[in-house]
């Protein structure tokens, strides 16, 4: 028997830090075009191999290729990057708005727009996303956006919808289909599993799309959630965007060395797919099929979304202190933008010219959405709430106690 | 609460439990009712025995072994427009729901100005009393009336547990609702080296078939008394009514039912009337609701006071096996107490 070295633990580290480049080959990808797609109604156990694999359509030269190819016209294409575009120059223009102390705080998903603004135009009305805080291109592509409100949220002023209760980007619309941001991470997850089951047991036709971050994929409540989509085959889809960094703890901190995120679905039972997430039609393709998936009866999908996160975590975070300045440069998959950018010129249905003027429009529509919302306010010059709002909503009618401290405060 | 027409009969309050579940599963569609063993089986207390043979399994059925996924699952459904009443098989074993409970359900309302929330009631033995240990005798109450956006309920008899079951799955609020199991089967007065009296032996063991609600927020004398104010919720109205009758004490007992928000007025006439006051509950002393009702009572009576209030409380251990009876909190502790206060 050969001699056993002492233990030692084991620590996953990047391969890459401040001052020396990360080595991408830890992703396992896929050719463009390589991977099969299965019927909506597969067992689930027959999705495994694509829980390891990477599903994409834009190849290098932007020809969407392979049996992912979406059917989708070339309005819808448009719309699609015109929807990225407007998420980019809002994120944008929100943190020029942060430094210049409007709010408190930002979150911005550059890098991520094709996930959250694909997902958007696969989904049908009445559908509810569970979203986290780096979902913003759910509420801008719609076509019924409003980003006015958006901001009054993020500046908690007097037009603010949640009243000034939340942090910026913490949005709730109910009739857009965006659940209340928690801030508590995976929290959402079961929820979704459970407004899913509502909607089974109700004999309705909704399904749920649940958000969550690959970090916080080692809370229990995603686990949880796994059980239950599986146990009572929800109508739910379960989003994990691994775009490699949760603050500044690497995705192998959250038990992605050696594995993916899509098999902890495989392994729950769930059909599971891995996708190449700065590929909006790989995006739209793989949502349409969970969404058709879900409500056809068929049950939930686990969908691992692998991408980068461009910028910091938030406003309130340094990246150049953990990972190389060039990372998302160097990262394997490219940038969203640019890759449905030169499809749609290669199909000849777009140019730079176009780019440059859709550039300006969302550009000025979003500066003119923070002009509006800056009537009402900003964080900065004090356009406070009524104080008295804050005893409202703790219950739907206010218990005397509250009502007792109201008049204590003297609002 | 017009109870009058109503044909009654006497249940255990399991049976009134289980009516409750009974009659709000047939009012209202958007009623579902599961959590872990309720379904087929119904329950390892019986509470929900026969109501999925009668509603199906859409509306009555299994969960796997998971408090957060439970209570996740019902802020979710909730969300949607259900009105889910979930189980917890054990107070004991809540403990893994607390962030959906405290950060989720409490405040969803909050959070999103109205936008979305989540009506829930969730279900939970509580309390010693039936040899139970560490693991099965706890009493979390104070760990949600600690929670703003709560409400937090617990019966002392049957005809209240079904009029507040009803009333709280009609809330718009989630609600804590605690059930003292050593009261399922009768009116339990910590004399247990005595014979169990069936609940079919005392008035408020006579329950209305029907629909009936019990308003939250309203506490109930249950001894009308001039000496001293007891203020006991759960199996120490049972408890404070023997060491009265024992102690020849002519105490006002009033049970709480609801915990929190509670019913200020009703406690403040009552200690304004006796000068004394004397809080006793299952749970561990420190940090206890007593704590709380001590501080308003002192806040709101302190000039009418005759004597220091006092609590009479489980010890701030947790809850032993074999020392069962003398953690409890029982008649005689309840009577001394009385007695301190009464001569002071």
């Amino acid at each position: 028997m050969p001699q056993r070295k002492p233990l030692h633990l084991h620590v996953p580290e990047p391969t890459g830090r401040p001052g020396h480049d990360t080595n991408f080959s830890y992703l396992p990808l896929s050719a463009a075009g390589a991977k099969r797609r299965p019927p909506v109604d597969v067992p689930a156990a027959q999705t495994n191999d694509l829980a390891f694999a990477l599903i994409r359509v834009l190849d290098d030269q932007g020809q969407a290729v392979g049996p992912w190819a979406p059917q989708i016209d070339s309005k819808l294409l448009k719309r699609g990057l015109r929807a990225m575009m407007l998420t980019r120059a809002f994120d944008a223009r929100m943190l020029i708005a942060q430094r210049q102390k409007k709010m408190s705080f930002y979150m911005q998903c550059l890098g991520e727009e094709a996930i959250a603004c694909a997902h958007a135009l696969a989904i049908g009305d009445g559908d509810m996303c569970f979203p986290t805080y780096r979902q913003q291109g759910l509420l801008l592509t719609r076509e019924d956006n409003n980003m006015v409100d958006m901001i009054c949220q993020l500046y908690s002023n007097a037009r603010d919808p949640m009243k000034g209760r939340q942090l910026p980007v913490m949005y709730s619309s109910k009739k857009q289909g965006f659940f209340s941001i928690s801030g508590n991470l995976a929290t959402q997850v079961i929820q979704a599993v459970g407004w899913a089951m509502a909607s089974a047991i109700q004999g309705d036709d909704k399904v749920a799309s649940a958000w969550i971050g690959d970090g916080a994929t080692a809370e229990a409540d995603f686990h949880t959630g796994l059980t239950f989509a599986h146990v009572y085959r929800a109508p739910v889809i379960i989003n994990v965007v691994n775009n490699q960094w949760a603050i500044s703890t690497f995705q192998a901190i959250a038990g992605g060395e050696g594995t993916t995120f899509a098999a902890r679905g495989a392994g729950c039972g769930i059909a599971s797919l891995r996708v190449d997430g700065n590929d909006f039609l790989a995006a739209y393709a793989a949502s349409k099929w969970a969404l058709e998936r879900a409500r056809s009866s068929f049950g939930p999908t686990l969908i691992e979304w692998v991408t980068y996160r461009a910028g910091p975590h938030s406003t309130s975070d340094d990246p150049s202190k953990y990972r190389p300045a060039n990372d998302a440069a160097r990262f394997p998959l490219g940038d969203p933008i640019a890759r449905l950018k030169q499809h749609l010129i290669a199909l000849g249905i777009w140019s730079e010219e176009e780019h440059q003027k859709v550039q300006k429009e969302v550009e000025a529509e979003v500066a003119a959405a923070q002009k509006e919302a800056e009537k009402y306010g900003t964080l900065a010059d004090s356009h406070a709430q009524n104080i008295g709002e804050m005893f409202e909503d703790v219950y739907k009618d206010m218990p005397a106690h509250l009502q007792r401290q109201r008049a204590e405060l003297g609002a | 609460m017009t109870t009058n027409t109503l044909k009654t009969s006497p249940m255990t309050m399991i049976q009134a439990l289980r009516s409750a579940m009974d009659v709000m599963l047939a009012r209202d569609p958007n009623v579902v009712v599961y959590g872990q063993d309720v379904g087929y089986f119904g329950g390892v207390f019986r509470c929900t025995e026969g109501l999925q043979a009668k509603y199906g399994n859409q509306r009555v059925f299994d969960a796997p072994i998971s408090e957060g996924g439970i209570v996740g699952t019902a802020v979710g459904m909730g969300a949607y427009g259900l009105r889910p009443v979930v189980e917890i098989q054990f107070a004991d074993y809540v403990y893994p729901a607390t962030d959906q409970i405290v950060s989720e359900a409490a405040r969803l309302r909050y959070r999103s100005a109205g936008d979305f929330t989540c009506p829930m009631t969730i279900r939970m033995p509580c309390g010693g009393g039936i040899y139970g240990g560490q693991t099965h005798s706890q009493s979390p109450e104070a760990i949600f009336t600690q929670v703003c956006g709560l409400r937090t309920v617990l019966p002392s008899n049957p005809y209240d547990a079904k009029g507040l079951l009803i009333a709280a799955i009609e809330n718009d609020d989630p609600v804590i609702f605690l059930e003292p199991k050593r009261l399922y089967n009768g009116p339990f007065d910590g004399h247990h080296d005595q014979p169990v009296v069936p609940w079919s032996k005392h008035p408020q063991g006579e329950v209305p078939e029907g629909y009936y609600t019990v308003p939250l927020e309203r506490a109930r004398i249950t001894r009308p008394g001039a000496a001293v104010t007891v203020i006991a919720y759960g199996t120490m109205v049972h408890v404070a009514e023997a060491a009265a009758r024992e102690s020849g004490v002519d105490a006002e007992i009033i049970d709480l039912r609801s915990l929190w928000p509670l019913d200020l007025d009703t406690l403040v006439t009552s200690v304004k009337k006796t000068g004394r006051c004397v809080i006793v509950h299952e749970a561990t002393r420190t940090n206890g609701l007593g704590a709380e009702l001590l501080s308003l009572m002192q806040e709101h009576c302190f000039y009418h006071l005759e004597a220091p209030i006092e609590r009479v409380t489980g010890w701030d251990t947790p809850y032993p096996h074999a020392q069962e009876w003398a953690y409890f909190p029982g008649p005689a502790r309840v009577a001394a107490a009385l007695k301190r206060v009464t001569e002071a």
